[in-house]
């Protein structure tokens, strides 16, 4: 089956400004790709590129199988929720909702039915003859989407569109377009900076940044293998460790040898790599690294630390301690005996770590 | 020492008051004066020649009459005619409603594509009319005098509306761009992707929310346009001269004895439908203000 959208070689320029380089990203039909990375990383820009509000500078675009590189918003079969919602404010919530189908010479019969079933799929009938200025943020969001359901387009691009709302609501959005996407299998490209946002919501995640791709792939893969460091340290919170680390070629595998300051360096062995350079970042995240009381397997390494903080946060405990001269969290069961300042068993999961090239911050592969 | 709390609050209660009332009192005789030349005004008109020639300055008419404002407006003379300020109030009717309406209009189109279809150069076309607020009257006077007269609008009402427009242009455009560089530019997107065109997002996405703009566009241009004297001066003749002009005539006709009443009223015809203006559509202005908040 074609892509549903397809981007090749896309590049995008203010002047002599890159704002996007070389970005090449597919999508199938019912995909949930979501755009993500820090501000300024050039994903709202992408997203006006596919919505044909920006020009591009070079590369192609296409949509359902059609060429709409050139093609001006209104025809390239998309609808767009915004950030700000961008509700007309002297239009009513109704009209809001049907002026898309009005611009595009739908009947009167057909706006009314429509308009019917998407208030009662998103729950805003009561609301429908109210202006944009009389709906809370919640409400004001939910018209939004109904002004993208209601056109029935090939593709819903959404930009940051949960960014306004009070965590609570953001939670609880979140949920709504999760199973709006369950149930009517659309295919939609998500922008947002909150990588919870990313992982909870999409089927492919595009992490970018400075207007590069850095990472395609599914949650799980962009979770357990990312690429480099700066994915591993902006996926995932409390944030991957990233510890600076030796590695020496000890038999079937490699010592990674991790300094401590003030004590014997902490020595893991890894049989499953076949080669690594000298210098390396050793990449582990907080769960990987458990309590070895409660922890037990075949490809546990466990080994005596001293605990400096420890942080409570209700189902997990957080538990801080130096290696390798960098703070490394380690996230523990609730019930952990961790005290400040005194030795404590750790059992790190050999099977989960990962490594970078500390030069280039590069993933490196264990084959 | 409860006392003494109880007298110092009072004190300051006392003297809060007393500074309240200062204020007002303050307020009041500036109110006065400014009134002072209004009140001269309306009162000279009221009077008769004779009452204007015995009685004092300030003080109130002993017998009320309307035959100077009648005067002003039938039978004065400008010049060597004599049919008042009427034909020349008409006349600056017929070029203020249409100059205004066409430059505001222009205005909006241009602050709308200005501030919401950014192009190549946008900026320095809006830098230069923004310049164009700049330039004095007095400059333009020549150059637009042989402008007319090769357009063949020499002398006539048209010619005086095509040189308020143009004029007014520049700040219409700057008051209308100011507004809509304040209206998310989310909302014009978002149209698009709805798929509305250029005039159909203006008509009924953009105008709608434009209330205030216009009403202050309308009262500076109606108010510019009205009171203009120098383009009135320069560019008409003898049928087709607006108000200011008349008025000028009607002063300064010096045959035979000075009719200060008749001056009087001339004055205040020719300023109340610019008073009128500012008091319809300032009312309009503070509503339009307060509910056409974009963001809510």
């Amino acid at each position: 089956m074609a892509p549903i959208l397809e981007i090749k070689n896309l590049y995008k320029n203010y002047g002599s400004l890159n704002i996007l380089k070389d970005v090449n990203v597919s999508i199938g039909s019912g995909d949930f790709l979501v755009l993500v990375g820090p501000s300024g990383c050039g994903k709202s820009t992408l997203l006006n590129c596919i919505a044909g509000l920006e020009p591009i500078s070079g590369g192609s675009i296409e949509i359902a199988g059609q060429d709409m590189t050139h093609v001006s918003p209104k025809n390239r079969n998309i609808a767009m929720v915004f950030q700000s919602y961008a509700l007309y404010p002297t239009m009513t919530v109704a009209k809001n909702i049907t002026f898309g189908l009005k611009v595009r010479g739908v009947e009167k019969a057909e706006q009314d039915t429509k308009l019917a079933e998407v208030a009662r799929q998103l729950q805003i009938q009561p609301l429908l003859s109210r202006r944009p200025a009389q709906l809370s943020g919640g409400q004001r969001q939910r018209v939004a989407m109904g002004r993208a359901l209601v056109r029935d387009p090939k593709l819903f691009l959404f930009d940051e569109p949960l960014s306004n709302l009070d965590a609570k609501l953001r939670v609880e959005m979140r949920t709504e377009i999760k199973k709006l996407h369950q149930n009517l299998g659309a295919s939609m490209v998500y922008v947002t900076h909150d990588q919870i946002e990313a992982m909870t919501l999409a089927t492919k995640i595009v992490v970018m940044k400075g207007g590069v791709v850095q990472q395609i792939g599914t949650p799980a893969e962009i979770y357990s293998t990312p690429s480099n460091l700066f994915v591993a340290d902006f996926m995932g919170s409390p944030a991957m460790n990233l510890i600076p680390a030796k590695a020496k070629k000890n038999g079937t595998g490699y010592n990674i040898v991790i300094e401590r300051a003030g004590g014997e360096p902490l020595v893991l062995h890894d049989r499953r790599i076949k080669k690594l350079p000298s210098n390396v970042v050793v990449g582990l995240r907080p769960e990987d690294i458990g309590d070895a009381q409660y922890r037990k397997g075949r490809d546990l390494h466990v080994s005596s630390c001293k605990v400096g903080v420890v942080e409570p946060a209700g189902a997990d405990t957080f538990v801080l301690m130096s290696l390798g001269g960098k703070e490394v969290t380690a996230r523990l069961h609730a019930e952990t005996g961790a005290i400040p300042g005194k030795e404590m068993k750790f059992a790190f999961d050999m099977k989960k770590l990962s490594y970078f090239d500390a030069d280039t911050g590069d993933r490196l592969e264990l084959q | 020492m409860t006392d003494n709390i109880h007298s110092a609050s009072q004190t300051s209660f006392v003297a809060k008051l007393a500074l309240r009332w200062g204020l007002y009192i303050l307020l009041f005789l500036f109110a006065l004066f400014y009134l002072m030349p209004l009140f001269v005004m309306v009162t000279t008109s009221l009077k008769s020649l004779d009452e204007i020639r015995t009685g004092s300055l300030m003080a109130l008419p002993r017998d009320v009459t309307f035959e100077a404002w009648s005067t002003a407006w039938s039978s004065a003379c400008t010049g060597i005619k004599c049919e008042g300020l009427r034909p020349y109030f008409w006349n600056s009717v017929l070029l203020a409603v249409p100059a205004v309406l066409i430059s505001t209009m222009i205005g909006a189109i241009n602050g709308y594509v200005i501030a919401k279809w950014r192009f190549k150069g946008a900026n320095l076309i809006f830098s230069l009319m923004l310049f164009g607020c700049f330039i004095p009257f007095q400059v333009v006077l020549l150059p637009m005098a042989q402008m007319l007269g090769l357009m063949g609008m020499a002398g006539s009402i048209t010619g005086l509306i095509f040189v308020h427009v143009v004029y007014g242009i520049g700040f219409t455009t700057l008051f209308f761009r100011n507004y809509y560089v304040t209206i998310p530019t989310e909302l014009v997107k978002a149209a698009k992707v709805d798929g509305a065109g250029f005039f159909r997002i203006l008509w009924e996405i953009i105008l709608p929310l434009s209330l205030p703009i216009f009403v202050v566009t309308i009262i500076w241009q109606f108010t510019q346009i009205w009171n203009d004297f120098l383009f009135g001066v320069s560019f008409s003749q003898a049928g087709t001269q607006p108000v200011t002009v008349a008025l000028n005539n009607i002063v300064n006709s010096t045959t035979g004895v000075k009719e200060y009443n008749v001056d009087m009223a001339s004055a205040i015809i020719a300023a109340l439908p610019t008073l009128f203006v500012y008091i319809v559509a300032g009312k309009y202005f503070i509503r339009g203000l307060t509910a056409g908040s974009v963001k809510g």
